[in-house]
């Protein structure tokens, strides 16, 4: 099977990536090889096996429900595209 | 013997028997870094160098200096550094100062060490040959038309180009072994959890391991030694004590079994590298070693698994890279979604791209199962491979890459570009540390061995790489001689 370029730019738009025509032709086709490769897994024989989560089938701590983080709002923000009123701002989405 | 050619262990000495100072060494190295042309820095951190390496002389003077003290470094740009521009060589991050250090950050100035600059690398960590920074290419010392490897290519090639005494990568799929290979230095992937993975930029969380690139094993155990350790800021961090890497050092290597798995010595070899591998192997036989044929049935298939478990990740890590609350937004967005769009499509370079997309589709409804799930299945098989392996050999050997460095711009496909990577995914699949070490020259370009060891064997594997080097010059070779 093989992406068409249509499926390719809606591929691109779950990732909310936008591309141009030439990005798109290009992506088309290096999609379609990379996928082609991934084709191989299909000759492994894998009904009983378990996927794998985590290299060392670890699981994961919990910890103390108590606060570790202090409040460095205003040092994160300093480094946001655009902040108001501790806020981080971006365009109107509702009216 | 020039300041830039000296060890960890040499320059520590020095600096205790006030043969130099740590300002003069780090002035040294800043110097030799405003001369060079290999585009190994995105950012020199010259005025920090030196008030860290003053800091360092009034530590050593007081006479509290640790063997790291005032030692230069350069820093891959994928950890982040508090005030200092961190950037994982994407146009994404080319605005953002860290508001925080990385716990590995933290453990190298906890240890007195000086830092030169950040690293260029691929951007977000994905590439093989240092071609996808958004800073541009990184030129191989050795042959400056020949790419460094990738994606810690900054890294391999400010140690092995004398611009700074080593430096810090990652590795999720060879990015700190293959760079080492390709510049003729020593580069060790420990086993996954064994350095913390916080505050060092996500591209691949279930395979992101960091760890040292240095001049030789000995510097690398030394540099462990600081970054190792659990971590309660990274949840996948091991509860696992940390030996002293540098106490086994100089245990003999007699009756040592080495494993050959057959798949790694197979088509699409170059002879060359081929070649300097078995020398290598010859080497340790000599030493007292044993040899022994092995198989990893699946090891043809971590370039399929690797290729849709790491972009799976990384479409989702990098969702966080959105133009909201750091780094790169397009101007004037015209509403929510247009900002989303535009700041991505701008911020992120084509590899990156890519691998988002992939991921994307692969975790997309309907097709979750014959992608991300058929390779973690895989990926299991490959694990337990190893775990076969292990059982009757105490070390695997092998190439870390079909070839020594090819020409800038030589590959374009990503197809191609992937398929380099046959010896060093399975490792980062299956958890496993590995090393790269420097096993000679084929065409006058640095050929590097590869040794893959059990889980938390980074003693051991230590421990062969010094024994080797004991025996041998390679890793003392400069590209200055040649």
């Amino acid at each position: 099977m093989s992406l068409s370029e249509a499926q390719v730019t809606q591929i691109a738009y779950l990732a909310r990536l936008s591309l141009s025509d030439d990005e798109l032709q290009d992506n088309t086709k290096d999609l379609n090889d990379i996928l082609g490769l991934a084709e191989q897994l299909g000759a492994i024989e894998t009904d009983n096996i378990e996927p794998m989560a985590h290299p060392l089938h670890m699981t994961q701590r919990l910890r103390a429900d108590v606060v570790t983080e202090t409040d460095q709002s205003e040092l994160f923000q300093s480094i946001a595209p655009k902040t108001g009123n501790g806020h981080y701002l971006v365009p109107t989405v509702i009216e | 013997m020039s300041i830039h050619t000296k060890t960890i262990a040499q320059l520590a000495q020095g600096l205790q028997d006030k043969e130099f100072s740590s300002v003069e060494i780090t002035q040294h190295y800043l110097d030799r870094i405003k001369q060079s042309d290999l585009n190994a820095f995105i950012t020199v951190t010259d005025e920090l160098a030196i008030a860290q390496a003053q800091a360092a002389d009034d530590k050593i003077a007081s006479g509290g200096a640790s063997i790291l003290t005032g030692i230069p470094y350069a820093h891959k740009d994928i950890f982040c550094t508090q005030g200092v521009k961190t950037s994982a060589g994407s146009k994404m991050l080319d605005n953002f100062i860290s508001p925080y250090d990385a716990t590995v950050s933290h453990q190298l100035n906890q240890a007195d060490l000086v830092m030169l600059g950040k690293a260029n690398m691929d951007e977000f960590a994905m590439g093989s040959s240092n071609e996808n920074s958004f800073y541009g290419a990184v030129k191989n010392p050795w042959d400056k038309s020949k790419i460094p490897g990738g994606s810690s290519g900054g890294s391999a090639a400010a140690v092995a180009g004398g611009l700074s005494c080593f430096a810090t990568g990652t590795d999720t799929g060879g990015s700190i072994r293959q760079p080492a290979s390709l510049c003729g230095i020593t580069g060790l992937k420990p086993t996954y959890g064994r350095v913390s993975r916080y505050g060092m930029i996500a591209y691949a969380s279930s395979l992101d391991q960091a760890g040292p690139m240095t001049k030789t094993a000995q510097d690398a155990a030394i540099v462990l030694n600081a970054m190792a350790g659990f971590d309660d800021k990274d949840s996948t961090s091991a509860e696992q004590a940390v030996p002293d890497y540098t106490a086994n050092l100089n245990d003999s290597i007699k009756g040592l079994t080495i494993g050959l798995p057959k798949e790694f010595f197979s088509d699409g070899l170059d002879d060359g590298v081929a070649t300097q591998v078995m020398n290598a192997v010859k080497e340790f036989e000599a030493m007292g070693a044993i040899v022994k044929e092995i198989t990893l049935p699946n090891s043809a298939y971590a370039i399929p698994t690797y290729y849709i478990v790491a972009p799976c990740e990384c479409s989702s890590n990098l969702s966080r890279m959105d133009g909201v609350r750091y780094g790169h937004r397009c101007d004037n967005p015209k509403d929510l979604e247009d900002l989303y769009l535009r700041s991505r499509s701008e911020g992120f370079g084509a590899e990156v791209k890519r691998r988002i997309m992939i991921g994307a589709y692969a975790l997309s409804a309907g097709y979750y199962d014959a992608y991300y799930l058929k390779a973690q299945k895989t990926r299991h098989l490959i694990s337990d491979d190893f775990k076969k392996a292990f059982a009757e050999v105490d070390v695997i050997m092998g190439p870390v890459s079909p070839t020594t460095a090819f020409d800038l711009g030589s590959v374009k496909d990503p197809v191609s570009m992937y398929l380099a990577d046959i010896y060093t995914l399975s490792a980062n699949l299956a958890g496993l540390p590995g090393m790269s070490i420097p096993a000679g020259f084929s065409n006058k370009l640095p050929v590097g061995l590869q040794l893959i060891g059990n889980y938390w064997s980074e003693s051991k594997l230590l421990n062969i790489a010094h024994q080797f080097q004991q025996q041998t010059d390679w890793h003392t070779k400069t590209p200055e001689e040649g």
